[in-house]
């Protein structure tokens, strides 16, 4: 008689094990296959948000004036290495290969100082306009985590593609080439 | 089957009448707190600021927002620069006659909800404030149920069953064979 009342917690622990374990399996299963650093931009396909700068040498640079090119809008800073200076080659040779296909490209500098931003740009011979972002205004309008990211504008000014990390020439390529094929 | 059933119902209800996790965004006044001097950031524009906003509101929203260059740190809490600057931004906001709600939507529009601290409470995110609850009450279901085994099971005098009445009147035969 006491024995059956002996396998009792026995058979309370055959339906416990698999109802605790089982989810929590399921949990890491799920956990580990995604990449919490790959954070998705809520702003693809939404209208960019609109910024005016005023560059390094002075000119104004506004969003609203670009309306009807496609804009590539990166985000830098001089620390930023090795990221940001991987990129910077890349950049510079698109903006040559596009500037006259009605491309335009912006430089955003995220949280520098002026003066190694300034020796930054002259150690790669960037020709495309580069802006301070005073006070992480435009930074924080764009969603930026971290340096590099870029952005791509479309013709009608939404954003359409965001890449975290740097950007490599087949990227440039694939995106600005997609963005140029679109009708105005 | 009849206790996983118990489990399950009890932990049920414990997840359904938990109260809300400390750190819930309290719905908070747009007004600022009386006796509070209006301040305004040092390199904000002047044009923004028109409503008088109290540290402590500006420090309520901040507490609320992920510092996106730290590592689980709110941007009230983190030293950083981008930390200042995000404040700043509330700052203005708040100036300018948004709510702090208003101002919670702005980062929530440009970087998902990942800013916030606490997860909102849709969808899969419920796993976050449900699950705890759930273990807690299987805990004290687990609890209850073992105790009372344990409880229960020396109420049976022990060693006097254990004899099979078979074997004990085989015994007693034998002795009063011997005996006799």
């Amino acid at each position: 008689m006491t024995d059956i009342r002996m396998t009792g917690p026995s058979r309370l622990l055959r339906w416990l094990i698999p109802l605790t374990v089982v989810p929590v399996l399921a949990l890491l299963a799920y956990g580990f296959r995604t990449d919490p650093r790959e954070i998705p931009s809520p702003l693809v396909g939404k209208p960019a948000s609109p910024f005016t700068l005023t560059a390094f040498d002075g000119t104004s640079l506004s969003l609203e004036a670009l309306r009807g090119r496609v804009v590539v809008l990166n985000f830098w800073a001089s620390w930023c290495y090795p990221a940001c200076y991987e990129e910077a080659p890349s950049l510079e040779r698109a903006w040559k290969a596009y500037k006259d296909r009605g491309v335009m490209m912006v430089g955003v500098n995220y949280q520098d100082k002026e003066e190694p931003a300034r020796r930054f740009l002259s150690q790669f011979g960037h020709s495309f306009p580069n802006a301070p972002d005073q006070g992480s205004r435009v930074s924080v309008d764009y969603g930026v985590y971290g340096v590099p990211e870029t952005y791509f504008i479309d013709r009608k000014g939404r954003v359409r593609f965001k890449q975290v990390g740097p950007v490599s020439d087949e990227l440039l390529r694939e995106q600005i080439e997609r963005l140029l094929a679109e009708a105005a | 089957m009849r206790p996983a059933g118990l489990l399950l119902a009890v932990a049920l209800a414990l997840g359904l009448l938990a109260p809300p996790p400390a750190g819930a965004q309290p719905a908070a006044p747009a007004s600022p707190a009386p006796g509070v001097a209006p301040t305004t950031a040092p390199g904000a524009p002047p044009a923004g600021a028109k409503v008088p906003v109290s540290e402590e509101t500006v420090h309520e929203v901040a507490a609320q927002l992920r510092c996106v260059v730290c590592q689980s740190l709110s941007v009230a809490d983190s030293p950083s620069e981008i930390a200042h600057q995000m404040k700043d931004i509330i700052r203005e906001r708040l100036a300018a006659g948004e709510s702090p709600e208003q101002v919670r939507a702005y980062f929530v529009e440009k970087y998902g909800t990942w800013i916030l601290l606490a997860p909102p409470r849709e969808g899969f995110n419920l796993l976050v404030w449900v699950v705890p609850f759930v273990g807690l009450g299987l805990g004290l279901v687990l609890i209850f149920v073992v105790l009372r085994r344990w409880s229960r099971r020396p109420t049976a005098p022990p060693g006097v069953d254990r004899i099979d009445p078979a074997m004990r009147a085989r015994i007693r035969r034998e002795m009063a064979e011997d005996e006799g």
